[in-house]
């Protein structure tokens, strides 16, 4: 069956009404930017993910596919940009094969910003959408409740506004692939280092109208040093009560099997009249 | 009333070593302050790979028998065991299809790729977001206890012994500092052609 | 699925109501409120050794996901002379709200010197520790918004160390982790300085095995740990980072270090 299952919506929403909160879902806090060039367009984003102040994790990737030259820029709920995004390319391949046509940036927007709409800002994802189709190189933005932008220049999330910092004072029109590689990467690293929603690597990807690249961890700025002690503990130091060693062969069965007690024994002992 | 996820307690983790992982949890059943159970194991094995389930007990036991039911399934229409990779996006989409009414559930998966021979850990949030991790996962009541031993205590290319271990060390200081969790542990070495599980004595308080 | 919705009341409302309900109607009487605390974020830590006691705190100042500066010290000598607290003995650390910490710290410092003006000595860490407490306590219904520790050496120079709660609680400790990454500190330094969970190889089997006794650390050991405690969690929590600073007191007096660490 496609489509949500809201089948324990009603436990959670009467849970929610006796004061229990929301679960606290993995939010890429984070720095996305893009910006168009000559002959193309250039993505960029942070590899922070965090869960409240704790980072989750430090080398993730926000930079998703949507089609060969079309690729997404993802903030806001984690789980919501992973899969919007892997929906909305599952739909635009199965409409690019019904057109017999390239898909087309506009196309991903319109598609993105329907089913944000639709779902009232519930869907948390904030996106950056980038990539070169027969009619150019394009870059939007769509926010959760589905409104979008056309801009030369975005940036979205926490990070947003260190990184607008840098665009505002940096960019220029016309600026050639390299020049529009250093200051997407410029403005995440603002966002890197002034935000602490942001963190870790860069991650970037250039577009242009006959190649794609994506360039993972394009820039390490944080990797951690070396630690000043050795943690590893002679073997024996933790206190085992008992253990079992299973062999592959034993995994392999198709059904578990759990010992229980005599069911006869098991019943008498359950029968309180006794 | 405090969170779905903070009601029954519960830790797990999961760890890299040289060619194999290990996964942990601890025994502890309560409700809130009450403890009910001391031996409520929080890992599930699914042929070759291990998915431990921390959170409102409920749905731990409910998600794990939807998995068993899923993985058994997975087992009869393939004729082959699950892959720790696909089971991560079995366990991300089922999650995500509960977008609006979520398992309190934060899962963590470890096994090694018989195909590739390496090792693969991951984990979740309770939405279905995946975290691809090269060197550790945690859940539960005492993560944050957890992010702080694992980061200090971990180290790459740990032997199966060595990072028992670690793992272990990792666990029960985690848990000691914390509440809802503790009360002895399990400890599951994955090894190529072999698993070993452990019983770790731990504070009972 | 259909019988899901098919359950649901008549009235079109499910039959619970949300708790939270609007606090006045738009034209009503509004309540204006006014919290005067603010999270500064960090963490602190200290660890006493035989002869000397380490405190350490990075020097990250937040207020929500920003950084208010990048060097702001969270270590301070107490009743030294002049700016730089020459011949100071004892140290506090303040994590919290760092208002509250600094003025808590200015009124410590202003106690111990007039101590010193009035008797002649200089202040033990014992009376000065219980003089905190007493500060703390002193503001229980409007309290420093901070969590406390006091490091310096005792009368018979052994390492001394205690811990507060924003309201004057105390104990001294061998070692304790303030802040916002003390829960993932604490842990790794029971482990680490206690060795607890830990055992003897070979000692016996099972419930027989002998526990691995805690022994007095030495110092450049105890400066590893503290480095790798906050390295770790730098990496791990948003709110620690930029610098550490740390204070080591042995009978030479006060030596602070400052070391860099990552700035994402």
């Amino acid at each position: 069956m496609p489509g949500f299952d809201f089948s324990n919506h009603n436990r959670n929403a009467a849970l929610h009404a006796q004061g229990v909160p929301l679960p606290k879902a993995t939010s890429t806090g984070t720095t996305i930017v893009g910006c168009i060039y000559d002959g193309g367009v250039v993505i960029a984003a942070d590899t922070r993910a965090t869960s409240g102040p704790i980072v989750a994790d430090k080398n993730c990737e926000k930079l998703h596919y949507i089609s060969p030259h079309i690729w997404c820029a993802g903030a806001g709920t984690a789980a919501d940009t992973e899969f919007t995004t892997a929906l909305i390319s599952s739909n635009l391949e199965l409409h690019a094969l019904s057109t017999g046509r390239k898909p087309r940036v506009v196309t991903v927007m319109t598609m993105l910003k329907q089913h944000l709409f639709r779902y009232q800002g519930h869907i948390g994802a904030y996106l950056v959408v980038a990539g070169c189709d027969p009619t150019g190189s394009h870059l939007f933005t769509v926010h959760a409740h589905g409104s979008t932008d056309k801009l030369p220049y975005v940036t979205m999330g926490s990070g947003s506004l260190a990184a607008m910092s840098v665009f505002e004072t940096q960019w220029k029109s016309g600026m050639s692939r390299d020049e529009a590689v250093k200051l997407t990467s410029d403005a995440i690293l603002a966002g890197i280092f002034n935000d602490l929603g942001s963190g870790s690597n860069v991650d970037v990807c250039v577009i242009t109208q006959d190649k794609t690249t994506l360039m993972r961890n394009y820039i390490t700025p944080n990797t951690r040093e070396h630690k000043q002690r050795n943690y590893r503990f002679p073997r024996g130091t933790t206190a085992v009560l008992n253990q079992k060693i299973i062999t592959r062969a034993e995994i392999s069965k198709y059904v578990t099997v759990h010992e229980v007690e005599d069911v006869a024994a098991a019943a008498e002992k359950m029968d309180v009249d006794q | 009333m405090s969170s779905p996820f903070a009601i029954n307690g519960g830790a797990c983790v999961a760890m890299v070593g040289k060619d194999c992982v290990a996964i942990a949890c601890d025994l502890r059943l309560g409700l809130q302050a009450l403890t009910v159970s001391n031996n409520f194991p929080k890992i599930f094995p699914f042929g070759d790979v291990y998915l431990g389930l921390t959170g409102l007990a409920t749905d731990v036991s409910t998600v794990s028998e939807l998995f068993r039911y899923k993985v058994n399934m997975y087992r009869l229409r393939e004729e082959r065991q699950i892959s720790p990779q696909t089971m991560a996006n079995l366990v991300s989409s089922s999650l995500y299809e509960k977008r609006f009414g979520p398992y309190f559930v934060s899962p963590v998966i470890a096994g090694i790729n018989h195909t590739t021979g390496r090792p693969f850990i991951c984990g979740f949030d309770s939405i279905g977001c995946i975290d691809f991790a090269k060197d550790f996962i945690v859940s539960g009541t005492a993560s944050d206890q957890l992010f702080g031993t694992c980061e200090g205590l971990w180290e790459p290319d740990l032997a199966p012994d060595d990072l028992f271990e670690t793992i272990s060390q990792a666990l029960l200081n985690a848990v000691d500092r914390d509440a809802l969790s503790g009360w002895g542990a399990h400890v599951y070495i994955i090894e190529k052609d072999k698993v070993t599980k452990r019983l770790l004595k731990g504070r009972q308080d | 699925m259909g019988s899901v919705f098919a359950a649901a009341p008549l009235d079109n409302s499910l039959s619970y109501s949300f708790s939270q309900a609007p606090n006045a109607a738009a034209s009503g009487i509004r309540e204006h409120s006014f919290y005067p605390y603010t999270d500064n974020g960090g963490s602190t830590l200290g660890i006493s050794g035989a002869d000397f006691t380490i405190l350490a705190g990075d020097t990250r100042s937040t207020s929500g996901y920003n950084i208010n500066t990048r060097y702001a010290p969270k270590l301070f000598k107490i009743g030294g002379e002049g700016p730089e607290g020459t011949g100071a003995r004892i140290v506090l650390s303040v994590v919290g709200f760092a208002a509250d910490g600094d003025a808590l710290k200015e009124r410590l410092d202003t106690i111990v010197k007039m101590y010193k003006y009035q008797h002649g000595k200089p202040m033990s860490v014992a009376a000065c520790a219980q003089r905190l407490s007493h500060i703390l306590y002193n503001k229980r219904f409007f309290p420093y918004y901070v969590h406390a520790i006091l490091g310096g050496l005792d009368e018979e120079g052994k390492g001394a160390l205690y811990s507060y709660d924003p309201v004057g609680s105390y104990e001294r400790e061998q070692c304790r982790a303030a802040g916002a990454a003390a829960s993932l500190i604490m842990p790794f330094l029971d482990n680490q300085v206690n060795f607890k969970n830990q055992y003897i190889p070979g000692s016996g089997e099972g419930h027989a095995l002998e526990q691995r006794v805690p022994a007095p650390l030495p110092q450049k050991v105890v400066e590893e740990l503290v480095v790798d405690s906050f390295t770790s969690s730098t990496e791990r929590h948003i709110e620690v980072g930029d610098g550490l600073q740390m204070m080591i007191i042995t009978k030479e007096g006060v030596r602070e270090t400052y070391t860099e660490l990552k700035r994402d």
